[in-house]
């Protein structure tokens, strides 16, 4: 592309190619180095999930000696996969796409953006290297207190307090990152980019980057608590020295219940973009998606006690009911989706797959955790496999599919090469049918009293042949993970080259060249509606 | 746009799109918007820390307890240091008026003097750590040295981040960055300095007077 309108010096030199992806502020390089960090952690926490599920697939100890060992297992492969995959995931998605699609140059703050990066690398390193040093963190991914406290049958030695170190690295990333993103959507916005014309991915990173902001901050000051009860003798958590055991968990929870929004908005949008590109159609009911985005991040900060129904310390009626009417603005966005695709010409490749596997399994996520709002259903299903069963659903069958949906739809604008359709789709039916093998028979299981977290089971009582279900199905997840990487070696190197615009897209991303140059645009097309690229294309600016 | 004009069209001529870079949208600046919104975040975790403070607090009688029980006098030494950074907010926003105005020998001379008077905050913080230490209240003699000590040494931690911030201030006005038209940094610092001094009156007005 001719460069006249760049600013000037912005392609002036060259360096060598790591030296430029090691130092690089491009929010696109940024964006890809988060994925593929991303991609290696996902690896890293599926390999720990294969062992969990080896170990579980019949009675008795398989694998470990140690039910100690399984408690690190399940611990890490939780924290990876929250903190280290899924939200650093959904933010490099967000740092590819958000600059582009209202039409930026860059991110607002290029190496503030650089910085957010990297302190994942380091954090997810800081999170294994726990391994080496006498054992990881052990207390499950909510470490709660007191068994995250130091001293003997609880969590002794320096795997907890890396991983507290590591959390905090993290949510510090996270915090820069929505202030960039913030920034810059308020900020940078091309010409004609009204609010009410960005992308639903805009908006949702928006919403997204409003719950980091308020709701990280806070889960930092309840891990530098932790760490000081537990290397300098305080009381905040400790029951017997005055402190509050439930206190943990109040603050806990106040990050960790936005911070699932955290891990699903912007899946949203990333389907609320696939959807209407393969449907041939605009999304259905723009401002109602984006009306419910927010009213989702705004009830996400008062529905926090849900998870705390068995305490016996929080105002159930309250905390349930507004669980409940989360429910709503949920509900609105599935009628956004569904009569987004109603009377649509549906194009079926890979990246409506992966919507499509969203849209149903979020929805079965759904349900399955409105059962858990209801106050006596809760205390029978507190803390067994029901609740496993649930999160996955919503978590692996809604964001990660999610996450794939995004994957296939931006990997020819992020590398200028088309991933094979085949490939993409014998990936689509392995991992959509090992989901469900996996995490379906964990209803059974949860409604059988099959408690979480525990690494062996008795043989008598029914959970045999679920439990096999389930580790077969994780197997078969496991496999789907083949064609992908596959897919990724071969159409990096003989992929069909995608061209500029190669699904026909509604949002600005696909109006520059694929790989965009550097700071994105030569030039922009006019900005009438939340679909430009439609509006160039057919000549009339849309709704 | 007719139905038969063709698709992409340009941006005018000579408004390079790299341009949007900075601020061409008018109104607040990148930086004193992301200033803003850091501060958003760290008002969230000083809430936390508040949050633990009162449940801790609601949960132990009597507050404080009979060991410490006249141990934290505002009549002392951290009366003093209160009225220092409190003075420093005032000189920290004469010094924001001073290089609006371009006045940039006022801008110096208030700034180096919110600058000293921030180290002689935390310099009076430590000596005040140090008797009551010496009275046998640490971070481990019970929540109500717990609390103490986190949400007055994170508040510390604030005031020492503030005071390199108002250093690189210093020194960037020293060597003539600052003028009446560019000074965002000048003004985001000073923000987070009135967010410093704030917390640190809500802290003492709550840990030494109720």
């Amino acid at each position: 592309m001719a460069t006249h309108a760049l600013a000037p010096g912005a392609q002036a030199y060259s360096r060598g190619t790591l030296y430029e992806w090691l130092t690089t502020t491009d929010h696109k390089k940024i964006g890809i180095m988060y994925v593929i960090n991303s991609f290696v952690f996902f690896f890293i926490g599926g390999l720990l999930a294969m062992v969990v599920r080896t170990e579980l697939a019949v009675p008795g100890l398989q694998i470990l000696t140690d039910e100690h060992v399984y408690n690190e297992i399940f611990t890490m492969h939780a924290t990876l996969m929250i903190f280290v995959f899924i939200i650093p995931m959904l933010a490099g998605l967000g740092n590819y796409a958000v600059p582009l699609m209202i039409g930026a140059p860059d991110m607002a703050f290029p190496r503030i953006n650089a910085l957010s990066f990297w302190m994942l690398p380091l954090g997810g390193i800081l999170l294994m290297s726990s391994f080496l040093v006498g054992g990881a963190a052990a207390a499950g991914w909510t470490s709660y207190p007191p068994l995250s406290a130091e001293g003997p049958l609880k969590s002794p030695g320096p795997g907890q307090d890396l991983w507290i170190v590591a959390l905090v690295l993290i949510g510090t990333s996270s915090i820069l990152g929505a202030i960039n993103f913030l920034v810059t959507m308020f900020k940078m916005r091309a010409p004609g980019m009204t609010l009410f014309r960005m992308p639903i991915m805009v908006w949702t990173v928006l919403v997204t980057s409003v719950l980091v902001l308020m709701a990280t901050p806070v889960i930092t000051s309840a891990l530098v608590m932790l760490f000081i009860d537990r290397n300098y003798g305080g009381h905040f958590f400790d029951p017997f020295g005055g402190g509050s055991a439930v206190l943990y968990q109040n603050i806990f929870w106040f990050y960790s219940h936005p911070a699932v929004y955290v891990m699903v908005l912007p899946a949203m949008g990333v389907i609320s973009e696939v959807l209407p590109v393969f449907s041939r159609k605009p999304l259905f009911g723009y401002k109602a998606f984006v009306f419910a985005t927010a009213g989702i991040g705004a009830l996400g900060f008062s529905v926090w006690a849900h998870h705390m129904f068995t305490t016996g310390a929080v105002f159930l009626p309250f905390f349930s009911f507004i669980t409940f009417l989360i429910a709503v603005p949920t509900g609105v966005k599935m009628f956004n989706w569904v009569f987004t695709l109603f009377r649509g010409q549906l194009t079926f490749s890979t990246p409506l797959l992966f919507a499509l596997g969203f849209l149903t399994m979020f929805l079965i996520g759904g349900i399955n955790g409105a059962f858990s709002a209801a106050v006596p259903v809760d205390f029978a299903l507190h803390d067994t496999y029901w609740v496993v069963a649930h999160l996955h659903y919503v978590l692996f069958g809604g964001s990660v599919f999610g996450v794939f949906a995004g994957v296939y739809y931006w990997f020819p604008k992020m590398s200028g090469r088309m991933l094979n359709e085949g490939l993409g789709k014998v990936q689509f039916v392995l991992m959509f049918i090992g989901f469900n093998l996996t995490f379906f028979p964990m209803h059974m299981l949860g409604l059988a009293g099959m408690p979480r977290r525990i690494a062996d089971y008795a043989s008598n009582v029914g959970w045999n042949d679920w439990n096999m279900a389930a580790t077969i199905g994780g197997f078969m997840i496991a496999a789907s993970m083949l064609p992908f990487l596959w897919n990724v070696f071969i159409s990096l190197r003989t992929g069909k080259v995608a061209g500029d615009d190669p699904w026909e897209g509604n949002t600005l991303e696909w109006a520059t060249s694929s790989p965009p140059p550097p700071y994105n645009f030569d030039h922009l097309p006019e900005i009438r509606s939340e679909r430009p690229l439609f509006d160039a294309r057919h000549g009339h600016p849309g709704h | 746009m007719t139905a038969d004009s063709q698709a992409i069209v340009p941006t005018e001529e000579g408004t390079p799109v790299a341009g949007l870079a900075h601020d061409s949208r008018g109104g607040i600046s990148n930086v004193i918007l992301g200033m803003i919104l850091f501060l958003a975040s760290e008002i969230m975790f000083f809430s936390g820390l508040f949050a633990a403070y009162f449940s801790t607090r609601a949960a132990n009688k009597p507050w404080p307890p009979e060991e410490f029980a006249h141990i934290l006098n505002p009549f002392s030494l951290i009366i003093v240091a209160t009225a220092i950074l409190v003075i420093s907010s005032f000189t920290c926003q004469f010094a924001v008026w001073a290089i609006r105005r371009g006045d940039r020998t006022g801008f110096l001379r208030n700034i180096g003097i919110t600058f000293v008077l921030g180290i002689i905050f935390l310099v009076m913080q430590a000596i005040d750590y140090g008797i009551l230490f010496g009275e046998g209240m640490t971070l481990g003699s019970g929540p109500f040295g717990t609390t103490y000590f986190t949400l007055t040494g994170f508040h510390g931690a604030h005031v020492f981040g503030g005071v390199l911030m108002l250093g690189v201030v210093l020194y960037r006005g020293m060597s003539g960055q600052f003028s009446a038209k560019h000074h965002d940094a000048v003004e985001a610092a000073s923000l987070y300095w009135h967010f410093v001094d704030i917390v640190w009156i809500l802290l003492f007005s709550i840990l030494y007077f109720t």
